[in-house]
């Protein structure tokens, strides 16, 4: 399996977000220090780590959601397709559309499974008339592998739907905006195991389309979606390389204690 | 399974025999329930009290007695130049209306054949409200055309008559009275059987003017029920927007510091502030320093505004941090920016808890009195406040204040009037209470 991952990692070299000596702080806590990370394009990275040891907090840095946080202080570089993300420029709201986000918790809004795919595109005005945003909808909702489940009652209330279900209208809401970047923060932690798979599959599904970086406690689901992995540790990013090398030959103690088992 | 519990329980205890600890135990649990249902039980026999009290003395209130008679409204004495000038019709006073009933009461009861027991005409006369003659003249201002016809007129009956046939006024009590005489009242009684005394539904407590002390029987709600309704009006108008504006900011936008710590406790604070303390700040502010009128619905509702604000920012904020975080996240992360995350999602999910808490401030405001003395709304207003805007700067009264009036006036017919007035207020009360749970209703399930 890791074989295979090498010879497909090798096409998608291209770096689509770059970060250098990002620090963050909550207040005078020093919650991350010093990471550097390239997210390849077209690849799943996964970030793993004992908890608390900052991987949302990066994940959250990489679409400035961290601005939400009034205490929060970001310090370094972090690029997209080499343009400043924290430049005084940018509008939060424009990267967001860019660079997508799925949480934790199934998280849909209490209104039809169709307004909560329609919700991005209609607030970006990326549609212009009812039909073509019919036509978002729904391709989005294909992507995120729920059409079927859902194409007869589109309105129907989105937080009806079974946990799974939800955590994929999620994805289809996140996807309905075309970002390029599809963060993920533990997305499965709150699945049963047959909804995790699910969603795992359509991680690497959409992997064809954008770059996906998946927060995962996880190392099992770090090893089956991902080509590559950053283990962070007490806010240091301390191994990242690809998966198959992270899980079967680290180059780090740390990283060989937490995945056999001594940290965690 | 079994075995385990068996083994579990001491061997002398039986599973079936409690044990004393046990039955202690369960006879604390039967105290606490008794006690529960006895705190209850007082309660609602305080309800109860209150509503038979209330409805029992009120509800006669909403029933007026009549003395119906046809009244030729002779164009030689109410239109001298018979050209229906209405300048020259308003000069004819009370007096010449008054010398028309009077004629007119004689004549039926001569054609009705009613024993009048030897009662002179000022007599027969005092069987009727003081307020009968300018009624009848209202009338026929308003409608010059009557003129020259033969109407029928429904004459308000003298408050003691209107008593008697109620029950409030006995033969004993008029023997007493200066008002009335025993004799009055036989005559009355007969006209009663002639079918010349009616009672019917008093819609005109709904709508009159309050009336002076000698004329509780036109003294009616119509200035109150108009004065509240514009005050709540204003206090819609005024603290929705700013209450939900000012939690908005707080809640949502404001940085947590110790600024917005101190302005959050002060708002807790306002809300406990007796509500005489805003009449003083009313009379200080608004009265003495702005200049505005005493007596008028908009210093009664910015006193008022001001009472009802802490308590919608409490409710909104509430229903504002009710609102699952994760649903702001959501909508920041596709893209919305925070205006839209609060005005697209937040607010409608907060819009039931916010409506209900606005209803019930309404609703506090409503009954609200002590203030509403302070900026004078107590003065006895007989005339309507003219339609809004000009009209909440018009004198008006309140109803709780006009309860508060009535109860203070020597005739006992006030008495049954402030009841009156308290079930009218109390079905005002509780139609917001039910709108609120209906709107609420309505809000949550619309997904
Ligand atoms: N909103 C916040 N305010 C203050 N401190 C925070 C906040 N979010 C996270 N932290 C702190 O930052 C550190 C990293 O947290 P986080 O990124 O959530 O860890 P992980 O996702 O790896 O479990 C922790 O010490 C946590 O206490
Ligand atoms: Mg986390």
């Amino acid at each position: 399996m890791n074989d295979m991952r090498l010879t497909e990692r090798a096409v998608t070299e291209k770096a689509k977000m770059s970060a250098r000596k990002v620090q963050v702080y909550y207040g005078s806590n020093h919650a991350l220090k010093d990471v550097d990370v390239d997210i390849l394009d077209k690849t799943v990275t996964a970030f793993i780590g004992p908890s608390g040891c900052g991987k949302s907090t990066f994940l959250r840095c990489l679409n400035r959601m961290n601005d939400t946080v009034a205490s929060a202080r970001v310090e370094g570089k972090i690029e997209m397709d080499g343009h400043d993300i924290y430049d005084t420029r940018v509008d939060p709201v424009q990267l967001r559309a860019k660079v997508g986000m799925v949480f934790q918790k199934p998280n849909p809004f209490p209104k039809s499974i169709y307004d909560n795919v329609a919700y991005g595109p209609k607030i970006h005005g990326l549609t212009r008339s009812k039909a073509e945003l019919d036509e978002v909808v729904e391709t989005s909702l294909r992507k995120a592998a729920l059409w079927n489940e859902v194409k007869d009652r589109l309105n129907a209330p989105g937080t009806g739907l079974s946990g799974g279900q939800q955590q994929r209208l999620c994805i289809a809401r996140a996807v309905a905006t075309g970002p390029e970047v599809l963060l993920m923060d533990e997305p499965c932690s709150a699945l049963d195991p047959i909804a995790t798979a699910q969603v795992e599959e359509l991680i690497d599904e959409l992997r064809s389309q954008f770059s996906v970086v998946i927060v995962t406690h996880s190392m099992q689901q770090a090893a089956r979606v991902s080509q590559r992995t950053a283990f962070f540790h007490l806010g240091y990013l301390v191994e990242y390389g690809e998966t198959g090398t992270i899980f079967t030959n680290p180059s780090d103690p740390r990283t060989e204690s937490y995945i056999t088992g001594r940290i965690g | 399974m079994t075995d385990v519990i068996a083994g579990a329980v001491p061997a002398a205890k039986s599973l079936i025999e409690p044990d004393a600890r046990t039955r202690a135990r369960n006879a604390a649990e039967r105290r606490f329930r008794m006690m529960g249902i006895a705190a209850i039980l007082i309660g609602l026999l305080a309800l109860v009290t209150l509503l038979a009290s209330v409805l029992g003395n009120g509800l006669s209130a909403f029933r007026q007695t009549y003395i119906e008679m046809a009244i030729p409204l002779d164009a030689a004495v109410l239109d001298k130049a018979g050209d229906r000038d209405p300048e020259k019709l308003a000069k004819v006073t009370t007096l010449g209306y008054g010398k028309l009933i009077e004629a007119s009461l004689e004549q039926m009861l001569a054609d009705r054949g009613v024993d009048t027991k030897g009662q002179t005409a000022k007599q027969l006369m005092g069987l009727l409200s003081k307020e009968a003659a300018s009624d009848l003249r209202q009338m026929v201002l308003a409608k010059p055309d009557l003129i020259g016809t033969t109407v029928t007129f429904p004459a308000l009956a003298n408050g003691r008559v209107d008593g008697f046939f109620k029950g409030r006024v006995t033969m004993e009590s008029a023997a007493r009275d200066s008002n009335i005489s025993p004799e009055q009242l036989e005559v009355a009684v007969l006209m009663k059987e002639a079918g010349v005394i009616k009672t019917s539904v008093n819609w005109a407590f709904l709508t009159n003017p309050d009336a002076s002390e000698l004329r509780p029987e036109s003294a009616g709600l119509g200035v109150a029920i108009l004065g509240s309704a514009y005050m709540m009006v204003i206090v819609l108008v005024l603290s929705l927007p700013i209450g939900v504006a000012a939690s908005i900011y707080l809640e949502e936008l404001a940085p947590k510091n110790r600024w917005t710590d101190i302005i959050e406790i002060n708002i807790a604070n306002l809300a406990a502030v007796p509500s005489i303390v805003f009449g003083i700040l009313a009379l200080a502010l608004f009265i003495n320093f702005l200049g505005l009128p005493q007596s008028a619905p908009v210093v009664g509702g910015l006193v008022l505004t001001l009472m009802t604000l802490p308590t919608i920012i409490i409710a909104t904020r509430a229903s504002l941090k009710a609102v699952p975080p994760s649903i702001r996240d959501a909508a920041l992360g596709v893209g919305a920016s925070k205006m839209q995350s609060i005005f697209h999602h937040v607010l409608p999910l907060a819009m039931p808890g916010i409506l209900t808490g606005t209803i019930l401030g309404l609703a506090r405001a409503l009954g609200e009195s002590a203030p509403l003395l302070l900026i004078g709304m107590v003065a006895f207003v007989k005339d309507y406040p003219s339609s809004p805007p000009e009209g909440f700067f018009d004198p008006a009264s309140a109803l709780p204040v006009q309860v508060y009036s009535w109860t203070q006036r020597a005739d006992p017919a006030f008495a049954e009037r402030a009841s009156g007035a308290i079930i009218v207020l109390l079905v005002f009360l509780m139609t917001m209470n039910a709108l609120a749970i209906v709107l609420r209703r309505r809000f949550e399930r619309r997904w």
